[in-house]
């Protein structure tokens, strides 16, 4: 059953070493209440944080890393974020970079029971580097492990009170992958309305998925 | 980035795309080949954060801060669009459902293969979705120009970063030059009004054959 919360009750589910899967393209999708109120949250430190960014310097999830919460960044994309690029050369955070859809991918399977997967992208580049090759077809595959996390943080517009979650245009993203593949699912929502107010057709993300709702505080960037 | 060079090369790319295309723009000069669309060529976009079916950079006024095209700058949607999970986006980028991905380069080699991810030594650590899009796209034209902003060459024998795939692109256009990769080598198969094969073979690091086609419609630009 999903509670609605404030964010700090939410954010008091994170334990020191979690892997926390964090939605969002950039800023745009990002539950940034959410963010804020996890650099107060006494047991968010030596986190592995999943997230196609690691957001811009200062910005979003870019806070996190100033306040030194994070031991390792699993993304696609960081160099949107001057900073996490230098504290990875002077070895302050391991960094995992994933082409974007193996990453989305990635995070999927670990919420459907998905073992492992074969997948053509990145075969014969550098980051291919350690993985089990396997040709199928002809064609060059890599092996790829899913990704859990122990908490996600996810951002949708609308959440009715049983959990079901409606999302804004590009702000979907990477949020209903996520919302599958952790075993604490925090939404962070424009506006919680009575069961039944959603349509049924528009639930993209269903609320079995969901453990806890917080209102968004309309945090900027 | 839509300088006079920009907007030639976005135009010669323009000139590869047929009506009703699914197409996927790259960051840079990709994204400027949306505006320099052919008479009678509609192509419908795709963007990997989620949606088919964008539309043109709004007016300030109308500019929605959730809907944003893989560069992070605001789009607008056209009538039939539609929006999905990034999952879904790349199960379409990698299962061939997009016809024509248009990638920026770093360096392309002598086979047509892109290295555009990153620079050994320079603080870069960002791949996004380009190996995705290499892989997947069932063509891929590569838009960049012909030399690197230093003056050096960017089409070269064997390229000094990283390779993004190694799956070569299928076109090369430049301000100058547009080269078919074809058996694993480059052809050159149409050279620019204003320039000439004679440049191209001086400013072009790859070896390529030449077998120039009429340019069937396609606008020529002058180099400036």
């Amino acid at each position: 059953m999903v509670s609605v919360c404030s964010p700090a009750e939410a954010l008091a589910h994170v334990q020191p070493g979690d892997t926390v899967m964090v939605g969002g393209f950039g800023l745009v999708g990002a539950p940034l209440t959410l963010i804020a109120a996890l650099l107060e949250a006494d047991g968010a430190r030596d986190l592995t944080i999943v997230s196609n960014n690691l957001g811009e310097p200062g910005r979003g999830l870019g806070k996190l890393l100033p306040a030194r919460r994070v031991r390792k960044a699993i993304g696609s994309y960081f160099t949107s974020n001057r900073e996490v690029v230098e504290a990875h050369l002077r070895g302050e955070i391991e960094v995992e970079l994933l082409p974007q859809g193996t990453l989305a991918e990635s995070i999927r399977a670990g919420g459907a029971g998905i073992g492992a997967f074969y997948v053509r992208t990145g075969a014969g580049t550098l980051l291919a580097e350690g993985k089990e090759e396997r040709i199928i077809d002809g064609e060059r595959y890599l092996l790829q492990f899913p990704l859990k996390g122990d908490v996600a943080l996810i951002r949708a517009h609308k959440a009715d009170k049983l959990g079901n979650l409606a999302y804004l245009k590009t702000a979907r993203n990477f949020n209903p992958d996520m919302a599958t593949a952790a075993k604490t699912v925090i939404a962070e929502v424009d506006e919680i309305v009575e069961v039944g107010e959603l349509s049924p057709e528009e639930i993209a993300t269903p609320h079995l998925f969901v453990d806890h709702l917080v209102r968004s505080e309309g945090v900027s960037a | 980035m839509s300088s006079s060079v920009s907007v030639a090369i976005a135009k010669r790319v323009a000139a590869h795309l047929t009506d009703g295309e699914i197409v996927n723009l790259g960051i840079g000069i990709p994204t400027l080949v949306a505006d320099h669309l052919p008479d009678g060529v509609d192509v419908v976009l795709q963007t990997e954060n989620g949606m088919l079916g964008v539309g043109p950079t709004p007016t300030d006024d109308a500019i929605d801060p959730n809907l944003v095209n893989a560069g992070k700058l605001p789009v607008s949607e056209l009538p039939g669009a539609s929006y999905f999970a990034s999952s879904a986006s790349f199960g379409m980028i990698r299962g061939a459902h997009v016809d024509t991905a248009i990638l920026g380069a770093l360096q392309l080699d002598g086979q047509g293969r892109i290295a555009n991810w990153s620079i050994p030594g320079k603080p870069i650590l960002g791949v996004g979705g380009a190996m995705d899009l290499l892989v997947g796209a069932r063509r891929v034209i590569a838009a960049t120009t012909h030399l690197a902003k230093d003056g050096s060459q960017k089409i070269v024998a064997e390229t000094a970063f990283p390779l993004t795939a190694d799956r070569p692109v299928d076109l090369i256009v430049t301000e100058h030059a547009t080269f078919a990769v074809r058996d694993g080598g480059l052809v050159l198969i149409d050279v620019a009004e204003g320039s000439s094969v004679e440049w191209i073979e001086e400013n072009t690091g790859a070896a390529f054959t030449v077998a120039l086609e009429s340019a069937a419609g396609a606008p020529q630009e002058a180099v400036r």
